[in-house]
């Protein structure tokens, strides 16, 4: 049922071949060592084979950390398996450790008896040292609980080179490629994909062509011919709905939505945004993609950044600006401006670990209730979160849906997980496409901008439009007219009508849904990322009989009419967030629910098997 | 049509540009005078007001956009040069004039004003100068002199003053003028050069609040003083001042100096003012011309020509779309798509 072509089905020595459902790869080096690379063509390569796939890249906080140390370290995990799967693995099964920092870096992450390939020529005394080895551990046998695989990368690279022209330390760039080739033979992995790949990227460098095609091919026969593995792997391809697939991580499948909701209401698109990790690939994503009218601007701060997509919103355009949670804070008055002027708006937020700088590439969300009350006054906005990479994009177009119908800025949360992991997305039909029709009143005698429909909406009136001249600002206005208005009375008024306002979202959204039974001991409730782990944990203790469901939000204000509704219906509610319980305390406030928090914030996503454990533990099994 | 009736109509159709709302400023206030240039200004160069739109921040000035029968957007403070730049990037035709002031141009919006100067958009930023706090009630501003004694500063402010006009030139305005809310004729001018240049141009009115830091200016207005406390500048023409127009300006190296003309000074011998060199030192030395040291230059310091931003942004869309126009099948497919059947 998957179109893929397997160049390197025959079995050339006995070897064991075991099958798996699932398994997890994480190829660490130095930052320079080309990691993510190999970590993207065994996604696709898999990918392409059929396989369910869930990625996670793990880059260093510092640019360009001194090589071979411990700050230097650079991984990419790989989950992938025969069936769906939501995360990108608990436990590490294999591990490719391409000098010393790395694998002291990850070594705890892998499996006891789980596969480690080493290089061993970068075990050298002096990268040893700078991991913080006193003692070489490929000789100390402190390995010995793991299936060691010694492997001189960088002589039989040199050696892969040998006549394709590359000299010196060009050579030693395509290691990479050696421990892809390799690790491709140990799953039985097509090479086509990446063989294709490389003469597309390098097909005007012919001798680095030569030499990562040549390098690549020695990886896998090494495997294949040497006498050191006696077992390999085959993950057979997963059921998958038909359809064309891409990859796309978070932040990818988020531009790819701003861009989609644009086209489809057939606006320009205004992007807004100060750098900021791990937001900044939106802007870049943006930036190469102008010929859809994609207007982006890199303001002088995060403050520019928000006031200017107001500006944006105020002359018609799909207007968004994006950051992380310092940025967020930096734009929390200017966000008030835009409740106030009641223009339509998408803030994105992927959020980072804070407070303050914080772990800049590290994930959390501890940001809800920033993006709901972390402003000045009474001051609701309307509050979403995407749930895995691919959510992204519908979230996108979601956000701008209700931005448009309900003239309101629309705070979409992701975080770093999302932004930066990837997964497989069927890519969606034109028709299946929403049409966003957007309706700006033409010339009328006596406009007032304030003068609001059945859901309490103002029209959308641009400049440009005779007849239609109003002002609007920060300041209180009076209703209908939107005049300056300091009275009490109609102070409480419009703070009551624009939470209202609000609040009548949730008449125009689906119902929340839950996974497993309708009622029952336990409903695990999350929101944002949380999802694959949740999700996948609460499958694994139904199999096991326990009387657990699961609920996703992706609506945190206003929540789905519903939401009351199922949290009644189970004994006990359990919410697991990457923070110290925000979500918990939400709900317990809005529900009187007796909703008990399980937290992590160690910058790391949960584990399937974490919230496995916690769901056995509230069920006393 | 004669004189007079052009005069009627000018009038007539400044009062097309009045809002509905009538102004609150203090009685006095020289906010007045400049909201009654600009909208003769208006009138005069027939702007539509659908296609106009005044943005402002926060402060007296500020209120400026309300009492303007135009589109109208007062943020918060500081930051209406980002909020003018959103709309004009989002709706390049649109005529966009942002009005600030001391406290919100050059303290809490300075950030903006510095980047919004350097991209040069074709905006009209009017800078009202009081070096004062009026809103807030009298606190010392970035533009009042050291030692001003205000509220927050009993003792006398220990603060060394911005000059709006140095700071403007330094980021390399293209287009860069002064002028004084009292001397209506020479404002509507210098508001009409800023209108019609094509960049983003930066005008500082100095501006009279009566309440909190009256006669600030009266160096520069009173009758009695404003020949020998300022300088008309003119393109092309020799700096000379002085109520017999009998002193000028000399350069003496890189100073400038004040001499009288006469006993074998000619007015060849003066600086000649050339506001369309592309070079901005001369008009920096020209904004460091202050009182009480030298008489202080009103006019057009700068006008030059730069692509604006909009224009720029414009032109990469286009470029863009007429390489690969944007398909959406065409964004979805991008990079490696596999099929499953
Ligand atoms: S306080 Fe000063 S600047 Fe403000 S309105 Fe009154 S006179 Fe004008």
């Amino acid at each position: 049922m998957v179109v893929s072509t397997r160049l390197n089905g025959a079995q050339p020595r006995c070897v064991e071949v075991i099958s798996l459902g699932e398994t997890t790869v994480r190829f660490a080096g130095d930052s320079g060592d080309g990691m993510q690379l190999a970590g993207t063509q065994m996604t696709t390569t898999s990918a392409i084979f059929g396989n369910d796939v869930s990625t996670l890249p793990d880059f260093p906080a510092e640019i360009r950390a001194p090589a071979g140390t411990l700050a230097g370290v650079s991984g990419f995990q790989l989950h992938f398996g025969s069936h769906r799967l939501r995360t990108p693995g608990d436990r590490v099964n294999a591990l490719v450790a391409m000098n010393p920092a790395a694998l002291s870096a990850n070594l705890s992450d892998l499996e006891p008896g789980g596969v480690l390939i080493v290089n061993e020529d970068a075990f050298t005394k002096m990268d040893l040292s700078r991991a913080g080895y006193s003692a070489d551990p490929l000789e100390n046998r402190s390995l010995d609980g793991y299936q060691l695989f010694r492997v001189p990368m960088g002589k039989l690279t040199a050696e892969a080179c040998k006549d394709t022209g590359l000299t010196g330390r060009a050579v030693g760039r395509c290691k990479n490629f050696f421990a892809l080739g390799l690790v491709y033979w140990l799953y039985d992995r097509p090479l086509a994909p990446t063989l294709r790949w490389i003469e597309q990227k390098f097909g005007s460098k012919p001798v680095v062509a030569d030499a990562n095609i040549k390098t690549l091919k020695a990886g896998y026969h090494f495997g294949e011919t040497t006498e050191l593995f006696t077992v390999r792997y085959e993950v057979a391809p997963a059921k998958v709905p038909p359809g064309k697939y891409r990859r796309v991580s978070g932040n990818e499948a988020l531009a790819i939505g701003l861009i989609t909701a644009a086209q489809r209401a057939g606006k320009p698109l205004f992007y807004g945004s100060y750098p900021i990790t791990p937001a900044s690939d939106i802007l870049h994503f943006l930036a190469k993609h102008k010929n859809f009218d994609v207007r982006t601007f890199q303001a002088e701060d995060e403050i520019a950044a928000m006031t200017a997509t107001i500006g944006a919103a105020f002359a018609g355009a799909f207007a968004v600006t994006g950051t992380s949670g310092p940025g967020m804070a930096l734009k929390s008055e200017a966000i008030g401006l835009a409740v106030m002027t009641e223009l339509p708006m998408v803030i994105v937020n992927v959020q980072r670990a804070g407070p303050s700088t914080g772990l800049p590439t590290k994930t959390e969300q501890a940001d809800l209730l920033q993006a709901i009350w972390g402003r000045n006054g009474e001051n609701p906005v309307c509050v979403l979160a995407a749930a895995t990479p691919a959510d992204c994009f519908d979230m996108a177009i979601e956000a701008f849906r209700i931005a448009i119908g309900f003239m309101t800025p629309v705070v979409l949360l992701a975080d770093g997980y999302l932004a930066n992991g990837a997964e497989p997305w069927r890519i969606p039909d034109m028709d299946s496409l929403p049409r966003l029709d957007v309706k700006h009143p033409g010339p009328v005698e006596g406009f007032k901008p304030y003068q609001r429909n059945d859901k309490l909406v103002r029209p959308w009136a641009l400049p440009g439009t005779p007849g239609l001249e109003h002002r609007v600002g920060g300041l209180e206005s009076r209703d209908i007219t939107g005049e300056v208005c300091y009275e009490p009375e109609n102070h409480e008024h419009m703070c009551r009508i624009r939470r209202r306002k609000i609040d009548n979202i949730a008449e125009a959204i689906p119902p929340l849904e839950i996974n497993g039974d309708d009622s029952g001991e336990l409903l695990v409730i999350g929101w944002g990322s949380t999802y694959g782990a949740i999700t996948s944990a609460v499958e694994r203790c139904r199999k096991k009989g326990m009387s657990v469901s699961s609920a996703h939000l992706r609506y945190l204000d206003p929540m789905q009419k519903n939401v009351g509704d199922v949290l009644r219906r189970f004994c006990r509610v359990l919410v697991p967030e990457l923070n110290l319980g925000q979500l918990a305390y939400r709900l317990r406030a809005e529900y009187l629910v007796d909703a008990t928090g399980f937290h992590k914030i160690q910058g790391k996503p949960f584990t399937i098997s974490e919230i496995e454990a916690e769901i056995a533990k509230r069920l006393n099994k | 049509m004669s004189a007079d009736a052009a005069k009627v109509k000018l009038e007539l159709t400044a009062k097309h540009f009045a809002s509905d709302q009538d102004p609150r400023w203090c009685p006095g206030c020289g906010d007045y005078s400049i909201l009654a240039q600009v909208k003769k200004v208006l009138a005069k160069i027939e702007a539509k007001r659908e296609n106009t739109v005044f943005v402002s921040g926060i402060g007296c000035s500020s209120r400026f956009p309300y009492y303007v029968g135009t589109y109208g957007f007062h943020g918060i403070h500081g930051r209406a040069l980002a909020i003018a730049v959103g709309i004009k990037v989002a709706q390049p035709e649109l005529s966009v004039w942002v009005v600030t002031g001391d406290g919100d141009g050059l303290s809490i919006g300075g950030n903006h004003l510095l980047h919004t100067i350097r991209r040069n958009p074709d905006i009209n930023i009017l800078l009202f100068n009081n070096r004062i706090y009026g809103l807030t009630k009298g606190q010392y501003s970035p533009t009042s002199p050291l030692g001003k004694k205000t509220k927050s500063t009993p003792m006398g402010s220990v603060d060394f003053p911005l000059h709006p006009l140095s700071v403007a030139i330094g980021a390399e305005a293209t287009f860069v003028a002064r002028s004084i809310d009292v001397n209506v004729k020479h404002l509507a001018y210098v508001l009409e050069r800023a209108a019609r240049h094509k960049g983003a141009s930066f005008v500082e009115i100095y501006q009279n609040c009566n309440i909190f830091n009256d006669l600030a200016f009266e160096y520069a207005t009173a009758k009695t003083t404003k020949d020998e406390t300022t300088i008309y500048l003119e393109h092309g023409r020799p700096l000379v001042f002085g109520k017999d127009r009998n002193k000028g300006i000399r350069l003496d190296g890189m100073d400038p100096e004040i001499v009288e003309l006469g006993d074998g000074i000619t007015e060849d011998d003066l600086l000649f003012h050339n506001e369309k060199q592309e070079e901005p030192s001369l008009a920096y030395l020209l904004s460091r011309m202050r009182h009480p040291d030298f008489p202080e230059p009103m006019g057009v310091f700068r006008c030059v020509e730069r692509p604006v931003y909009e224009d720029l942004v414009m032109d990469q869309i286009n470029e863009a779309s007429r390489q690969q126009p944007g398909r959406l099948e065409d964004l979805f497919d991008e990079g490696e798509t596999w099929i499953v059947e």
